[in-house]
């Protein structure tokens, strides 16, 4: 293990090194530009590659692209980029080609203020392409997180065929704090989709089989010539419109994740053994979270951190038993209001569910979070 | 090989027939692309087809190739994300005129300036088929359009011209009459080391004929006959006859540009992994 | 303990890098380190902050409320980054840049950092470092061996020489007012 001082977006890259992750394809923008910048510099080192594309559209694109040719690969934007980049993902859905898309959240909408923090994304990270689809999405706290949420990111594309997106923010992006990375990234485990083993002439591309609703995928170029679309297709992978054929092209892309939570759900408890109240965050506004919950109990508050790791799919299970135990929930996101809307939704009255949305372009600090937690518990 | 025998060899079963209009050119510049590839004799396992969408994109479903039928305008991004993972591929994109000039215009040049080993083959029928005859960059101007039922008043790309500025190294036109030639041009622009571009003339009887009085699919490509001049002969024209040419809607048909001297651009990469790692 | 650190002034003037410096100081320390900024669009000019925290315990949140110890580089930074110091922090300044300090505070030194820069480095592109070492000179908040190492692992090859001078000369400066 070496101890650095490095900043989230850094920490992104290295993960997405020790991942094997062989190909970029990105645009500049802040405040992920320091992704691009230092895997420009990483990737052809590790014999990977590194593209910096005509506009955000081609950087996904080319990943898409590099995925079906057998890499494991990436791209990073920020807000007006994510917007760009939606069609896109609604194709890497759709066609079941790992990917993984970073977007560092900043103030929006349109160009909003690139280098203040916010997370007006959470929306639009679950359903911001046409139509309906499953994403996973991930929300690092810390520098470390970033490092191995990055991995887990890109296991998780590869294991589920799916683009998974690390949702960050100007927060954590943009911080520097320490981290203990490996010295030999060989030994961290990593996942490699799983490729075909019949013959060719055998190989059906998006066929099943059992309750393993994952397909597996064949390199451009391996011997197994098969064809993507972004059009409604059966198991043969060409298109088919009938409503039965919609439907169970649809039920898998959902069956494949939502069969599997136990998986791909994660979260973190802080001090909720005893808590009468939860505060609920993820991504860099829980970092004020742990601070407001150590201050509350040291004036009698029994209070905890609900952190959500892994936002979408909602972990559905978890805050329904939250909502049976404590006498209220707290949610805090550096926006309007937006997880709190799923938040109200799965606790559907169970206990009271308060937000405290900051929009004025800066984390909350710790006190100022107390503050809106005595107003709803009375002390 | 006769075409029966190469539907059999490089199409795949059960795909056809095709979604193209009786008397569309799309066909014969899709068999016109598996006439080349045969030619090279290359495998079928070697060779990508990635398209966008419209009607030319549907091609890359109907033949037994890699083959990813997209998104509307980014079939190059895509094409040269596969070319960067797997140089040893031929990628070809068929795109449409719509498709490549409009809203995958900005992809276009920028694969042309990188000269990335991709094979771009334009089916240019002057319109956008799919959607149901709307004018595209590549309607001249003054025709008909259903966006413009008072005739188009935007001039249409010079696309051959645009791509050669942008840093295509081979550049090339043909026409669905002059299949031979066409064939020729799309063979020698999968072996060219660097951007191709092979801008092949289609009819389009139903969208774009129709609207502008053409005539039928046959009286659309007796036009192509008409128009078109063999590149030799066309540089043999002097000044004075080929402004007159040009004037009477004349273009020259084959390869008319390439350039075998710029570095092809995942060349070039292999070349920047190396100075990443510390050699020479 | 816990020490905050405000360093604030114009964009150019190498406040980001030398928080940096601090943090990674720290960190050899084997002490927790964050490091955060804010910044407009401008790379040069332009109003610029960065915060630096330092604590043997876990740190959350991670920018300074009320900093111990705020750094000024310019009476804009002055005006502006003194609406958070209460009557227990130190305001440092440059005093070739600021008159007023507004804002609440215990200790108002004024130091000729860029003027110490430029008369023994010989150029004010060393003012960040003179300004770190009279912050460790003042607090301590790191040992003399890291920050040393953490300057050279930061600076251009071929400077080292006057970077350590220049953190020397900071130290120096605030002798007199060391604890």
């Amino acid at each position: 293990m070496s101890i650095k001082l490095l900043q989230g977006n850094q920490a992104v890259v290295e993960g997405a090194i020790a991942a094997g992750v062989k190909f970029y394809g990105g645009y500049p923008i802040t405040p992920s530009t320091e992704i691009a910048e230092q895997l420009s510099a990483r990737l052809p080192q590790v014999g990977g590659k590194f593209m910096q594309t005509e506009d955000e559209l081609a950087g996904l694109g080319a990943a898409v692209g590099a995925s079906m040719g057998g890499k494991k690969a990436m791209t990073a934007t920020s807000g007006p980029g994510f917007s760009l980049k939606q069609e896109m993902l609604g194709l890497a859905c759709t066609a079941e080609i790992p990917v993984v898309i970073v977007d560092v959240q900043r103030v929006g909408p349109a160009t909003g203020q690139p280098t203040s923090p916010a997370q007006g994304e959470v929306m639009m990270s679950r359903w911001g392409t046409h139509g309906d689809h499953w994403v996973i999405v991930v929300s690092p706290v810390s520098v470390p997180e970033c490092f191995w949420l990055t991995i887990r990111a890109v296991n998780l594309a590869e294991k589920y065929r799916v683009p998974v997106i690390i949702l960050m923010d100007e927060v954590v992006g943009h911080m520097r704090e320490k981290i203990e990375l490996p010295d030999d990234y060989s030994t961290i485990k990593t996942v490699e989709r799983k490729r075909p083993t019949c013959k060719p002439e055998d190989y059906l591309a998006y066929g099943t089989t059992g309750d393993d609703l994952v397909p597996p995928m064949a390199d451009f170029g391996s011997g197994y010539r098969w064809h993507v679309t972004g059009l409604i297709h059966d198991d043969t992978g060409f298109p088919k419109g009938t409503p039965e054929g919609t439907v169970n092209a649809l039920n898998r892309l959902h069956d494949k994740i939502y069969n599997n939570l136990d998986d791909i759900v994660t979260f973190e408890e802080y001090k909720m053994e005893d808590a009468e109240y939860a505060i609920l965050s993820f991504g860099g506004a829980a970092r004020t979270a742990y601070d407001t919950v150590d201050m509350a109990r040291k004036e009698g508050i029994k209070v905890g951190l609900f952190r959500a790791i892994t936002i979408w799919p909602f972990p559905e299970k978890q805050v329904k038993a939250l909502a049976g135990k404590v006498k209220g929930i707290l949610v805090h996101e550096l926006n309007y209001g937006q997880y709190v809307l799923e938040v109200e939704r799965v606790v559907s009255g169970k206990c009271p569910v308060w937000l405290y949305g900051k929009y004025d372009n800066s984390s909350a600090t710790p006190q100022q979070l107390l503050a809106e937690l005595k107003k709803h518990t009375g002390r | 090989m006769g075409m029966e025998q190469l539907v059999e060899k490089y199409f795949r079963p059960g795909r056809l027939p095709h979604i193209w209009c009786p008397g569309c050119g799309h066909g014969i510049i899709t068999g016109a692309i598996v006439k080349a590839v045969d030619k090279l004799g290359l495998s079928k396992d070697e060779v990508a087809v990635i398209s966008g969408i419209g009607c030319s994109s549907r091609a890359s479903g109907y033949l037994d190739f890699n083959t990813a039928n997209t998104l509307h305008g980014r079939a190059l991004p895509i094409a040269s994300g596969l070319k960067m993972a797997n140089p040893k591929l031929k990628v070809i994109v068929p795109s449409g005129d719509g498709d490549a000039t409009a809203i995958g215009g900005n992809h276009l040049i920028h694969a042309a300036r990188r000269n990335i080993d991709l094979t771009l083959v334009v089916y240019n029928n002057s319109i956008y088929g799919m959607t149901g005859g709307q004018y595209s960059p590549m309607t001249p101007k003054g025709s008909k359009a259903t966006t413009a039922p008072y005739l188009t008043i935007e001039p249409a790309f010079n696309l051959l011209d645009l791509a050669k500025a942008a840093g295509a190294t081979f550049v090339a036109r043909s026409t669905t009459f002059h299949v031979q030639n066409m064939v020729d041009c799309i063979a020698k622009g999968i072996q060219h080391k660097g951007f191709s571009i092979i801008e092949c003339v289609s009819a389009c009887p139903t969208n774009f004929g129709r609207q502008n009085r053409m005539g039928a699919a046959p009286k659309m490509m007796e036009w192509q006959r008409d128009h078109a001049v063999m590149v030799g002969a066309w540089n043999r024209m002097d000044e004075e006859t080929r402004a007159k040419a040009i004037a009477d809607g004349k273009f020259p048909i084959g390869v008319l540009y390439e350039n075998n001297d710029v570095q092809e651009y995942t060349e070039a990469y292999d070349d920047l992994i190396k100075r990443a790692q510390g050699g020479k | 303990m816990r020490h905050n650190f405000r360093f604030a002034g114009t964009g150019g003037q190498g406040l980001i890098t030398a928080a940096i410096i601090l943090a990674e100081a720290a960190i050899e320390d084997n002490k927790e380190a964050v490091q955060s900024q804010s910044y407009g669009p401008e790379a040069r000019g332009g109003s610029s902050k960065a915060d630096c925290i330092i604590s043997d315990d876990k740190i959350w949140f991670n920018r300074v409320v009320c900093p111990d110890v705020l750094l000024v580089m310019s009476q804009e930074a002055a005006n502006k980054y003194t609406g958070d110091t209460d009557e227990n922090s130190i305001v440092v300044t440059d005093s070739l840049f600021v008159k007023d300090v507004p804002g609440k505070h215990k200790q108002r030194i004024d130091l000729p950092i860029t003027h110490t820069a430029v008369e023994q480095c010989g150029k004010t592109l060393f003012a960040n470092i003179v300004a770190l070492g009279a912050i460790v000179g003042l607090t301590h908040c790191v040992t003399d061996k890291s920050i040393e190492n953490a300057v050279l692992g930061r600076v251009p090859k071929g400077t080292e020489e006057a970077n350590k001078k220049a953190l020397k000369a900071g130290m120096d400066l605030v002798k007199q007012f060391a604890k």
